[in-house]
């Protein structure tokens, strides 16, 4: 296609309109960002980001309504996790297996490297226990590797609570159950 | 020549220099600032030492329109690591920024910043041909940027090199002749003396318009600055001549390239505005008092600061000119101006006598 160009008035050759309309648009801004508080800069730390409802940002662990572990160690996570950013260390045959009654197993260490997290989500996906969740925290830092590595106590602390049914509390009330039966010899 | 002359002349260029360095580190952030308020954005705003907080009322407004910026950004230019590329031409690479600096600087010294204190002058050499050699040491300018883009032996600086000295030399053509008309109206080539004659029959500006607005667009274009950008267009050129440069050295192109700023400003103020003069409130002529003196400094300055800000105003305005557009604009429409300017001048003028 070819575009025919107009050639240019005597006005527009001397350059001067365009000169005054540019100072024009340039002083309208100017004023406005000035007088007018009409900038567009975010100032991060004093002003923050409004999160998406279905935004996926860092993953921590959350408690039951009670205020327990929910995660039972089961290692899916740390098994799909992509990045391999988990690590979960379960408490073996030797070690104190729950805190509480009837309850599966519980980690004995639950790390997230947060300098290896991806944040993809797959750890929620496939927590069975519905015990850790991509929480809407986006800017984390420290002055140091070993500060990104969060631990069980720090990842429960910010996790915060989700309820659920809490299958712990019901094998506790069969077993209470099974205890009360009346056998007949 | 004697005690007195030096002492005085080595405390006022000890003063210039400071308040000219002074001045490119605030220009420096005007222009971080005047970019920001047209962009719509903020600009510098955080920058603060750690007593900022305990000055009363003014710690957090200047914290605010980034007063301190300038300190940090000189003190990051010192810390910095001088890198120095493998295969740079050692000696030139080292002289560029010198040869850079030094013109700009010494063009400052011509110009008459104000009237008189006591009974010192406030200029640091009242040369008769001042005019001539601030257009002397302006075209020693260009060696710095063309010697950077030689010695770093690397092929944007090398295109900014070449660019830089083609423009500036063409400019300089017309730049040279849009004063004439002006030295044929005012009768001199002493700075001091052409602001005297415009105290008396007023500013330059009035009777030669088509001369300053040539004299405008030439010091955009002798200054590498938008929309006459050529040198070190950032989006072709990496950086331009300075591309290889880092820490002081680059700093010191910077400084050039401000003091250069500055020092045009100065000249426009001084030949087309009548320097320190103001029609009004008896400042048109020279200070009687100190009080007098310093307002007249000041006037020197305000005048200066307002082109400034119009350098940096007109940045954001322009896309850059094609190479051939500058040459275009330079050569066939500038330089036949000119010409024609100093030809009407000197009809009129002798018509008149």
């Amino acid at each position: 296609m070819i575009v025919n160009r107009k050639p240019l008035t005597f006005w527009e050759r001397l350059y001067l309109p365009a000169i005054a309309g540019g100072l024009k648009v340039t002083l309208r801004h100017a004023f406005g960002s000035l007088f007018g508080g009409k900038t567009v800069t975010m100032e991060y730390p004093e002003q923050k980001w409004s999160v998406p409802a279905d935004y996926r940002g860092a993953p921590y662990l959350v408690k039951d309504q009670d205020g327990n572990t929910k995660c039972v160690s089961c290692q899916l996570c740390e098994f799909v996790c992509p990045p391999k950013a988990i690590r979960i260390t379960p408490p073996g045959p030797a070690g104190q297996i729950a805190d509480r009654p009837n309850a599966e197993k519980m980690p004995e260490e639950f790390e997230i490297n947060f300098l290896r997290c991806i944040y993809c989500g797959l750890c929620q996906e496939v927590c069975p226990e519905e015990a850790i969740f991509l929480l809407k925290d986006y800017s984390l830092t420290g002055q140091s590797r070993d500060e990104m590595i969060y631990n069980k106590e720090k990842l429960l602390a910010l996790g915060g609570t989700h309820g659920g049914i809490q299958k712990w509390k019901h094998k506790l009330e069969e077993a209470k159950a099974q205890d009360n039966f009346p056998v007949k010899v | 020549m004697n005690w007195y002359f030096i002492i005085f002349s080595v405390v006022k260029v000890a003063v210039v220099i400071g308040a000219v360095l002074t001045m490119v580190a605030y220009a420096v952030l005007a222009e971080r600032k005047i970019s920001a308020w047209i962009q719509d954005r903020v600009g510098p705003n955080r920058c603060a030492p750690p007593f900022a907080k305990y000055i009363p009322f003014a710690g957090t407004f200047l914290t605010r329109i980034g007063f301190f910026q300038p300190m940090a950004d000189g003190l990051k230019s010192i810390l910095k690591e001088d890198f120095m590329p493998a295969g740079v031409r050692k000696i030139y690479f080292w002289l560029a920024p010198a040869l850079s600096v030094i013109p700009a600087i010494l063009v400052v010294a011509v110009i008459p910043f104000g009237s008189q204190l006591g009974a010192q002058k406030m200029v640091i050499a009242d040369l008769n041909v001042g005019i001539l050699y601030t257009f002397g040491i302006v075209s020693l300018g260009v060696y710095g940027i063309v010697l950077a883009g030689y010695a770093a032996n690397s092929k944007y600086p090398f295109l900014g090199g070449i660019r830089s000295s083609a423009q500036m030399i063409s400019y300089e053509i017309a730049m040279g002749m849009s004063v004439i008309p002006v030295l044929l109206i005012g009768g001199n080539l002493n700075l001091s003396r052409i602001i005297g004659w415009q105290s008396d029959h007023g500013w330059l500006v009035l009777y030669a318009p088509v001369s300053f607005i040539i004299f405008l667009i030439a010091a955009f274009a002798e200054t590498n600055r938008l929309p006459f950008d050529l040198p070190e267009a950032e989006t072709e050129l990496v950086g331009g001549y300075h591309t290889e440069y880092s820490s002081m050295k680059f700093a010191l192109f910077f400084l050039a390239e401000y003091t250069n700023m500055i020092a045009s400003s100065g000249m426009m103020v001084t030949l087309f505005f009548g320097g320190w003069t103001l029609p009004f409130w008896g400042l048109d002529h020279p200070a009687a008092s100190l009080a007098m003196g310093l307002v007249q400094i000041l006037v020197f300055l305000v005048k200066m600061l307002l082109f400034m800000v119009l350098f940096i105003w007109v940045r954001w305005m322009f896309p850059r000119f094609r190479y051939d557009q500058l040459m275009d604009l330079g050569w066939r429409r500038f330089v036949p101006l000119a010409l024609a300017n100093i030809l009407v001048t000197a009809v009129i003028l002798w018509m008149k006598s």
